[in-house]
């Protein structure tokens, strides 16, 4: 139901202009009102806490047709942050929102300062859901300047915030906002990928070289069979990563969003190389997602990050701990 | 779209919970002494006392009918027992093939007869079993089949030779693919299955084929004028095709897809412990995400057989993604630490490297190669 919602919403009112002013870092008002309109903000919660209360598949769904159609907004990010609010206890945002953990700010007399590297769409946004330490605070947007302008491999703005606010809504912190964002970001993936796919499949059964579709050929074939698969790794992931971040298992966020960066690359460059030269260009929409999908596996904590926090967990299992480890994951 | 769809496999239940716990103390008891060596050995490990363990204990034949000696568990259930027999590399080898395939075959084709008298072997872990498919002009394309099944009265005189039969020196069964009538042009059609008892088949020779490593395990299989009993055939004769088919659907489904190298993971992280810096840990991250990912894509294959939904597909994705995951984890490791392999060694490390290495190469083949597999996926997504 709400995925045939946002499916409408967006093939209705996101055209190429569209896209191409986000890519010059344009902020767009009146999508932005649709989506307020259909209440995608408070998506992932609870009926209780004024959401929609959708099972844990429908709100993964959601979050996957936001990639699946490019949508050059912060809209799973503000669903991310306000599912944050929500649980902390904290005023929900009054529009788009970001999430974000910064350990170095200092608190001093009750004044939060210091800057915050790279948010989504920083400028247009209405707040902030800030991880200091064991802390969220919901920072509203008179409570920062723009310090160093951003551009993500989408070419949306990805600026840095100078953060300088008397503190008037705080609490403890729920879960990490970047266990959040990584798991969020794993949906995206898996739905931009299906779209590289889905594209693939049909420039390779409508382009003829040699006399034959493309696909005909056997090497294309099997390219095909591995982009389903780095789509099937990507999609489980995905999930995998959803339910470790409701049980508040940060090894299996870790594996879930991992596989899912590595998909990203593994993916968008087999896209490409099926294209052939169009799909290097932006006359063809393939580089809605490869550009995005470059963008999304390097946010929320990188490779790095997640990577060594898994391992270690890893070597702390050992021989022994490990395979149960996994079994848990 | 055209995403391959992978339904979400269920959280364990408390009877699967409890059955893993009770699983890993059951291996611990009868196999807790095995060395790390032996256990990456993983299914080329043959123990007919284990797996006459692992019968009456109640592990084999999980899913069957209580009436063949089966434990009507469900699919989740039989797949605890599967990936932990594998993670904990038990030798599998007398109960896998017959417990994964032939008796799920049976299950599906057999007589009354058939039924009765091999099934509760097979649950019992008495029974062991072989796939008679390959032949020397007849691998990838198993439609070439060439070995050929005269009816002669109430027996079928068996001409042909079958390849890489694995443990036919030592398994009691084979179910055998060959012709019933025309030739190897007519592809598909008169193709047909018999059971063939390997201890004894007059006419039947077994001759050892050594692989690289040195090791028997896989066999040449001569018929010259073998008389098998006419009663011995599965199913319809003819249907030996969509038969065939349906057994590989069995043998490509499990979890043992991407956990033929598990032990050197194991062993890996031993070798590292003490000079682990952030560029090898985050390389173990790596690997284990695309282990717990493989993890839960095969569980959905079993959520699917639990279902009765025909999983061909997603197994074949299961299957040739896993096997690229245990086939390079030696160059991972070779990555992390410096140690020449040694067949022969008694240090953990350097000889489960070994042989892994030795062994790798054939998990892209066995079951189905890589491109066949590759061809199977591309075919779903409508190319073909
Ligand atoms: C360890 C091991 C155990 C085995 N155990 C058994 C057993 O118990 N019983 C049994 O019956 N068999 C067994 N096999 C055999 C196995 O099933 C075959 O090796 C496999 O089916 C491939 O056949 P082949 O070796 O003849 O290779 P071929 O079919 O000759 O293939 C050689 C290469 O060409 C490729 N190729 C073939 N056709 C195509 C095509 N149309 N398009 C693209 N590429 C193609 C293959 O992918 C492969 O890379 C075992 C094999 C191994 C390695």
């Amino acid at each position: 139901m709400l995925a045939d919602m946002i499916q409408r919403l967006f093939e209705r009112s996101l055209g190429d202009a569209a896209q191409s002013e986000a890519r010059e870092g344009k902020w767009l008002p009146a999508l932005w009102a649709e989506v307020e309109e259909m209440g995608l903000p408070l998506a992932l919660l609870s009926e209780e806490q004024g959401g929609f209360g959708l099972a844990p598949a429908d709100q993964g769904e959601a979050l996957r047709l936001l990639g699946h159609l490019a949508v050059p907004l912060p809209v799973a990010e503000t669903m991310a942050a306000n599912r944050l609010l929500a649980e902390a206890g904290l005023p929900l945002a009054e529009g788009a929102a970001g999430l974000a953990r910064a350990d170095d700010l200092t608190l001093a007399d009750g004044r939060l300062s210091g800057t915050v590297h790279r948010v989504a769409w920083g400028e247009n946004l209405d707040c902030l859901a800030l991880a200091v330490g064991n802390t969220l605070y919901h920072v509203p947007r008179s409570g920062w300047t723009l310090t160093e302008p951003g551009t993500a491999l989408n070419f949306h703005p990805r600026p840095s915030l100078a953060i300088d606010w008397v503190v008037d809504a705080s609490a403890p912190l729920p879960h990490d906002p970047l266990a959040e964002g990584a798991t969020v970001r794993a949906f995206q993936i898996a739905g931009a990928l299906e779209a590289a796919l889905d594209l693939t499949l049909e420039h390779t059964a409508t382009r003829v070289q040699f006399g034959k579709p493309l696909q005909k050929n056997q090497v294309v074939q099997h390219e095909l069979a591995k982009l389903a698969g780095e789509l099937a790794c990507a999609t489980a992931a995905a999930d995998l990563a959803a339910e470790a971040l409701a049980r508040g298992d940060l090894r299996g966020v870790a594996a879930g969003s991992l596989r899912a960066r590595e998909a990203a690359g593994n993916g968008a460059s087999i896209a490409t190389q099926m294209h052939g030269a169009i799909g290097f260009t932006r006359e063809h929409p393939l580089h809605l997602f490869t550009t995005s999908l470059w963008t999304w596996r390097d946010e929320f904590g990188g490779q790095v990050f997640w990577a060594t926090l898994l391992g270690r967990a890893a070597m702390a299992a050992g021989e022994e701990g490990y395979w149960p480890m996994v079994t848990e994951l | 779209m055209s995403a391959i769809p992978f339904p979400a496999p269920p959280a364990d239940s408390d009877e699967v919970l409890a059955l893993r716990g009770e699983f890993r103390a059951f291996l611990d008891k009868h196999l807790g002494h095995r060395s790390p060596r032996q256990r990456s050995d993983n299914w080329y490990g043959f123990s007919r006392d284990f797996s006459r363990a692992m019968g009456q204990a109640g592990y084999l034949g999980m899913t069957w009918p209580k009436q063949y000696g089966g434990h009507e568990r469900s699919a989740f259930e039989r797949y605890v027992v599967v990936e932990e027999s594998l993670a904990y590399g038990a030798p599998v080898g007398a109960h896998w093939i017959a417990d994964r395939q032939s008796g799920p075959s049976i299950i599906k084709f057999g007589t009354d007869e058939q039924k009765e008298t091999i099934l509760p072997g097979i649950a019992a872990g008495k029974l062991a079993f072989g796939i008679g498919m390959s032949e020397p002009d007849s691998g990838s394309d198993l439609a070439a089949t060439r070995t050929k099944a005269v009816r002669d009265g109430d027996v079928y005189r068996v001409t042909g030779t079958k390849v890489w039969t694995s443990f036919a020196h030592e398994a009691d069964y084979v179910i055998l693919f060959c012709r019933t009538s025309g030739t190897p042009a007519d592809r598909h059609q008169g193709t047909s299955q018999l059971l063939v008892n390997l201890k004894d088949t007059p006419g039947l020779t077994i001759k050892p084929i050594i692989d690289l490593a040195g090791q028997h395990h896989f066999n040449e299989m001569h018929f010259e004028d073998a008389a098998v009993p006419a009663k011995n055939l599965l199913g319809a004769e003819g249907d030996g095709w969509n038969q065939v088919m349906s057994e590989l659907a069995f043998e490509r489904s499990g979890p043992e897809r991407f956990l033929s190298s598990i032990e050197l993971m194991y062993q890996l992280l031993e070798a590292l412990r003490g000079r682990e810096d952030d560029a090898a840990l985050a390389m173990i991250g790596r690997l284990t995400a695309q282990l717990a990912v493989l993890r839960r894509l095969s569980r959905s294959v079993a959520a699917m057989l639990q279902a009765k939904e025909n999983a061909g597909l997603q197994a074949a994705i299961v299957k040739d993604v896993g096997a690229v995951w245990e086939q390079t984890l030696p160059d991972f490791a070779r990555q992390l630490v410096d140690a020449e392999p040694d067949p022969r060694t008694a240090a953990a490390y350097a000889g489960v490297l070994a042989n892994i290495v030795h062994n790798a190469p054939s998990w892209s083949l066995r079951g189905g190669t890589r491109e066949i597999l590759r061809g199977i996926i591309a075919r779903g997504l409508g190319t073909r």
